[in-house]
């Protein structure tokens, strides 16, 4: 009797052992699939980028159409100034509509916010494009890097919005009571306590707002337009890294190809820095 | 046993001349937003210059009540509150009363310690500066350490971090917060429930040096503290308050049967 259940128990149990395994690993396997896809795309970005970097791909101008040589660095520069400029429009306002909508919350104000900051992450980036094409490029009879620093804000006030509402839904409501409690204004308690010490994460959500916006194309097609030579003028078309790649990988030449993977590889890295360093600074941020 | 050193209140009461009343409260009523009456139609007054102690079990209603004092119940949508408050004879729930102003007169001291996320000068300094008091600003934050206790043990590193003291200096930290603003009443909400003794002891302390200045009102769960420290102390049973009276009385010959029947802990 004692003997066969304890047989019968230790039976169960390599059985159950059995299917726990078998359980873990179909868990396992899809991570594993997607993490090999990853690790072939960056092994092949590495692969046929890594021959394009030079001191002339990261420090000269693009070369005319069918010439050799050359560089990124105006499509670099452009895509930064875009970038500055985006944040420029885009933190204060996602800062300002995060607030309200926690300040304001189950107000009319606050639901139509909500709604329109949703609806517009649904909206495609083309569209953005499109958009700013007619109401900056046609009305100036220009293409400009402003009209496509607005249109990838259309695009990062959203999730910068949306991340920073719920970084400061994070902050202790203590806190918030503590302001409070010593007769000072709601907003003041806002911008005194509450946005100051969500700094960290705050941080980290616009540049996951900037990592989104960094490899956009399809709003720069007919706003930034590109442009082979060093501008960082607003008013003026610029050109931007994800352009470049478009433009060359469409062309029949070699080492315009090589160039699109290399300027692809290095925006992957560029993203990859930045998501890193949002990653390391929230681990060193204080405990609480 | 002796109770309270409340000889003077206890000769006053039970009309105290108008002069001697920081805050008078009549007919409060607070409801939560799920139509629960926490308070239920509580008066009475309270002292100026001298601590009164709001006791009772769990969930009476006695942190619902405190926080009308200063209106901090407004910060939860829902809650409404009826009656009146009055301080220096005016209604604070008057529709032409401005909470904010209010608590700039009467500040608050809460159970958990919460420092802002600042050094230990800026979370004196924030507030004031905001309220204008703005010359001789280190003078201020000195005084107001000073009066909290917690002079000594900061001086050398004002501009740390708040939040790398212990749990006593935050709390004495916040109560140095409030006086800064020079209110007239503070409101604590149990302010040693979280604390070792040895810093329970210290604010006691702290609280007994105070009420030269201000008024206090504190909430506390703890009877022998109330005992301890207060001169008038007020029990509340689940909204109501069954009795208010001198520490000394409440605690040595209470009229109401169940306010003897707490203290005595004879209670469910
Ligand atoms: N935000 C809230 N919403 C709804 N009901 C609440 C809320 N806060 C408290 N209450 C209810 O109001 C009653 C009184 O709560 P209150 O916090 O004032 O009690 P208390 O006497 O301070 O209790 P404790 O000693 O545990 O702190 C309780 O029944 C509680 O459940
Ligand atoms: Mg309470």
């Amino acid at each position: 009797m004692e003997y066969e259940n304890q047989f019968e128990k230790s039976a169960n149990r390599t059985r159950r052992h059995r299917k726990d395994k078998f359980f873990a690993f179909s868990l396992i396997l899809p991570g594993i699939i997607v993490l090999a896809i990853l690790v072939l795309i960056l092994i092949m970005l590495v692969a046929k980028g890594v021959k394009a970097f030079n001191p002339d791909f990261f420090l000269s101008v693009q070369k005319p159409f069918g010439v050799e040589g050359g560089g990124i660095v105006n499509g670099i520069l452009g895509s930064l100034l875009i970038m500055a400029m985006a944040s420029l429009i885009s933190i204060p306002l996602a800062l300002i509509f995060s607030v309200t909508l926690i300040e304001k919350k189950d107000t009319r104000i606050a639901r139509l916010l909500e709604l329109c900051l949703s609806s517009f992450q649904g909206v495609p980036s083309i569209v953005f494009g499109v958009i700013m094409y007619s109401w900056l490029v046609v009305p100036l009879k220009s293409y400009s890097a402003l009209s496509a620093a607005i249109a990838v804000s259309f695009i990062m006030i959203p999730t910068v919005s949306a991340t920073i509402k719920e970084v400061l839904l994070l902050v202790p409501s203590s806190y918030k009571e503590a302001a409070i409690s010593l007769g000072v204004p709601r907003w003041k308690a806002m911008t005194g306590v509450i946005v100051p010490s969500a700094m960290p994460g705050i941080k980290g959500a616009v540049g996951l707002g900037l990592a989104r916006i960094a490899g956009e194309t399809a709003p720069l097609l007919f706003t930034a337009f590109g442009n082979p030579f060093l501008s960082l003028n607003p008013s003026k078309p610029v050109s931007a890294m994800p352009l470049i790649i478009y433009d060359y990988i469409k062309s029949p030449y070699a080492d315009w190809h090589e160039k699109a993977w290399g300027t692809a590889l290095l925006l992957v890295l560029m993203v990859f820095a930045l998501t890193l360093s949002i990653s390391a600074r929230q681990k060193n941020a204080h405990p609480r | 046993m002796e109770y309270g050193n409340s000889s003077v209140v206890t000769t006053v009461l039970p009309q105290f001349v108008s002069d001697h009343v920081a805050l008078e409260i009549k007919n409060l009523v607070v409801e939560y937003r799920d139509g629960v009456q926490a308070v239920k139609n509580i008066s009475f007054s309270v002292p100026r210059q001298a601590v009164t102690a709001i006791i009772g079990p769990s969930g009476c209603g006695k942190s619902t009540a405190l926080r009308a004092l200063n209106r901090m119940n407004e910060l939860m949508p829902g809650t409404r509150t009826t009656g009146e408050v009055l301080f220096h004879s005016k209604n604070i729930y008057d529709p032409n009363v401005d909470p904010v102003t209010v608590r700039r007169h009467i500040g608050m001291v809460f159970q958990k310690p919460n420092p802002f996320p600042k050094s230990i000068y800026e979370n004196i300094a924030w507030a004031a500066r905001i309220h204008g008091l703005t010359d001789n600003l280190d003078d201020l934050v000195e005084s107001s350490l000073r009066q909290a206790a917690l002079w000594d043990e900061v001086k050398d590193k004002l501009k740390k971090s708040a939040l790398s003291l212990s749990g006593g200096q935050q709390q004495r930290l916040c109560i140095a917060r409030s006086i800064a603003l020079k209110p007239e009443i503070i409101l604590m909400d149990e302010p040693t429930s979280a604390l070792d003794p040895i810093s329970t002891a210290s604010i006691e302390n702290l609280i007994h040096d105070l009420k030269q200045q201000y008024t206090i009102i504190i909430v506390t769960h703890n009877m022998q503290q109330a005992g301890r420290i207060s001169e008038m102390t007020a029990f509340m049973l689940s909204g109501d308050l069954v009795e208010y009276a001198p520490t000394n009385r409440l605690f040595v010959s209470p009229e109401d049967e169940r306010t003897e029947r707490y203290i005595t802990g004879r209670f469910g």
